[in-house]
């Protein structure tokens, strides 16, 4: 238990340190370029952390988060292109929406198990996609483009420089962890852990199962659709194939499994080495359209995933991660 | 449409359902069955329903190497074993993309004149497409193969012994890793039926098995993981679903009615209509 409190105090401090560094980086870097990929990988790394918490501390593997994601950004865009609602407002919409749909959804699939769960959280999230697809009011396949009302932080537009979207990036990437990092220590955290490694005893043990998996539900959502309404506000256009689809579901998911699923640094970790990657070997490469950069990825999935199925985290500790959290 | 299916859904319930492993790439597996179709019929101009056989021989291969190369490993996971087999497979999916555009370019492809495209043939005055109807024969025989060898063979007793204690079957001399190459060579030449019989009607290229794969997961769970015979009613039942909205909704929201009535099913029986584990 002690070495316990040590660690937690320990990854404070570094994520503290990080996080400064982080916010030192844009000083020295001034490509357009690099500062895109160093924004999109804060993103992921927020999103695969509010999947984490869902998928790695509370054990339900959910492959349909690309609906929280949708409906956060469709929600700000709808909000701000038909109302003028500013797109603040919409984030927290989007985010309550999607906890309140995380919780109605959640109260007959978390009764599932197993594949069963799964493919219903891929099914669920494939019927949104299909709804946008078809909803004219929301442009239907088209999508929604954001008009450019000149860059203020109140209307969160920028178009002249990223580095306002890099510093949302990093807060809201630093909030999802701290938010993570408090949850380990509370009761919820415990009873999560408790559900994933065994929810019948768990409950026979006096974790109420069902609430502890509709608390994570709610916290996860909220958390995606805060950065789906973030993405919309960045690329200032969304369409239900670039917000919505069952690939987004699983490329939220791979920086969390990759790293290490279920701890917390896992989902920062596998976002710094997933998407420059991707993102490099698309440019560079993928320009030729024969799929190279596909293969490059595929590759690397497969390899790591094999290698290390807790997760490249455990090149890092002395111990399996696994042994650094109380049983 | 549902027999077909039922036709795919039979590969993935013997992989997805009988050995329990994840498979990601399922619609990849297709998209190369289809290919092999296609090249076939273009380099050795061998029609499409004579080399429906050695494609499902040829994929056979292929599925015991993935399973020897990838899966064995990917199953030897002591932890979050699900994650792990969802993640290699599903770069092994983006692999297979990947090499396909590499090789076959994304162009779309499709085969000009088979003996059985574009024909119809009319039974009690109702028009039916041929190839479709061949499609449908198949996946009839080969469910009931399946279903055969599962229940009649040592084989097929071995295969399922071994999903459910592997440990147990390995102190009666079953070595897990032949079966289980055996079973993903099986399954994965009942895709290539599947495969060879959809690329008579159907546009190929690198990205087309993402849309069938799901429809495919949907099927075998809808029948419940472990039944054979749930798969083939899942695929029917997904067709005839698949139909009736069609008719009701606009065509782009088909899927819907397949994904609702999987829903309303799970909700009420968890584990499908004939699931077992």
């Amino acid at each position: 238990m002690d070495s316990f409190t040590q660690r937690r105090r320990r990854d404070l401090i570094l994520a503290a340190a990080l996080a400064a560094i982080a916010a030192c980086v844009p000083l020295f870097v001034k490509d357009v370029y690099v500062q895109n990929i160093m924004v999109l990988t804060l993103m992921y790394a927020a999103l695969s952390q509010a999947w984490n918490i869902l998928g790695g501390y509370c054990g339900q593997i959910s492959l349909g988060h690309a609906l929280y994601f949708g409906l956060g950004a469709y929600t700000t865009a709808l909000l701000f292109t038909k109302f003028g609602v500013l797109p603040w407002f919409g984030m927290l919409g989007g985010g309550i929406i999607s906890a309140l749909i995380a919780l109605a959804l959640g109260y007959p699939t978390f009764r599932l198990r197993g594949h069963y769960f799964v493919i219903a959280t891929i099914v669920i999230a494939e019927i949104g996609f299909l709804l946008f697809h078809n909803w004219d009011y929301a442009g239907a396949a088209l999508g929604i483009d954001i008009p450019v009302r000149g860059d203020s932080w109140a209307k969160f537009q920028f178009t002249r420089s990223k580095l306002p979207f890099y510093y949302f990036a990093l807060v809201f990437c630093c909030v999802a962890w701290f938010i993570t990092w408090w949850l380990e220590d509370s009761k919820w955290g415990f009873w999560w852990r408790a559900v994933k490694d065994n929810p019948d005893a768990a409950e026979s043990l006096g974790v109420v199962v069902f609430n502890s998996k509709m608390g994570a539900a709610a916290v996860s959502a909220f958390l995606t659709a805060i950065g789906g309404a973030f993405y919309a506000q960045f690329v200032s256009y969304i369409d239900p194939e670039s917000v919505m689809t069952f690939q987004f579901s699983l490329l939220m998911a791979l920086p969390a499994v990759l790293g290490g699923i279920g701890t917390l640094w896992g989902p920062v970790l596998g976002a710094v080495i997933l998407i420059p990657m991707t993102e490099l070997t698309r440019s560079f490469i993928g320009g030729s359209g024969r799929g190279v950069d596909l293969i490059l990825y595929g590759a690397v999935i497969v390899v790591i995933s094999l290698a290390r199925p807790d997760g490249l985290i455990g090149l890092f500790s002395r111990r399996p991660a696994s042994k650094g959290v109380p049983q | 449409m549902g027999l077909l299916y039922g036709l795919l859904a039979v590969g993935l319930a013997l992989i997805f359902g009988l050995m329990d492993v994840t498979n990601f790439a399922h619609g990849e597996f297709l998209m190369l069955a289809m290919y092999l179709t296609f090249f076939l019929f273009m380099f050795w101009a061998v029609d499409p329903l004579l080399s429906i056989p050695l494609v499902a021989a040829g994929m056979f291969v292929f599925g015991a190497v993935i399973y020897l190369v990838i899966i064995r490993f990917a199953m030897r996971a002591k932890a979050n074993i699900g994650m792990v087999q969802i993640f290699a497979t599903f770069g092994l999916a983006i692999l297979m993309r990947g090499l396909a555009q590499f090789f076959f370019t994304p162009d779309y492809r499709s085969i000009p004149a088979s003996m059985l495209g574009g024909k119809t043939i009319s039974i009690f005055g109702v028009f039916l497409p041929v190839a479709q109807l061949v499609g449908a024969l198949i996946s009839i025989a080969a469910f009931g193969a399946l279903y055969f060898f599962m229940k009649k063979t040592d084989f097929g007793r071995a295969l399922e012994a071994t999903r459910e204690d592997a440990g147990a079957v390995a102190l009666v001399g079953i070595d897990k890793n032949k079966v289980f190459a055996l079973g993903w060579g099986l399954g994965s030449a009942l895709i290539g039926l599947a495969g060879g019989v959809m690329a008579i009607f159907f546009y190929i290229y690198p990205d087309v098995g993402a849309s069938f794969a799901l429809i495919a997961y949907v099927t075998v769970a809808l029948g419940g993981f472990g039944s054979v015979f749930g798969a083939f009613a899942g695929g029917i039942i997904v067709g005839l679903v698949e139909a009736t909205t069609a008719m009701i909704l606009p065509p782009s929201l088909k899927s819907v009615g397949i994904y609702a009535v999987y829903l309303l099913v799970v909700f009420v029986r968890p584990r499908g209509l004939f699931g077992s584990i």
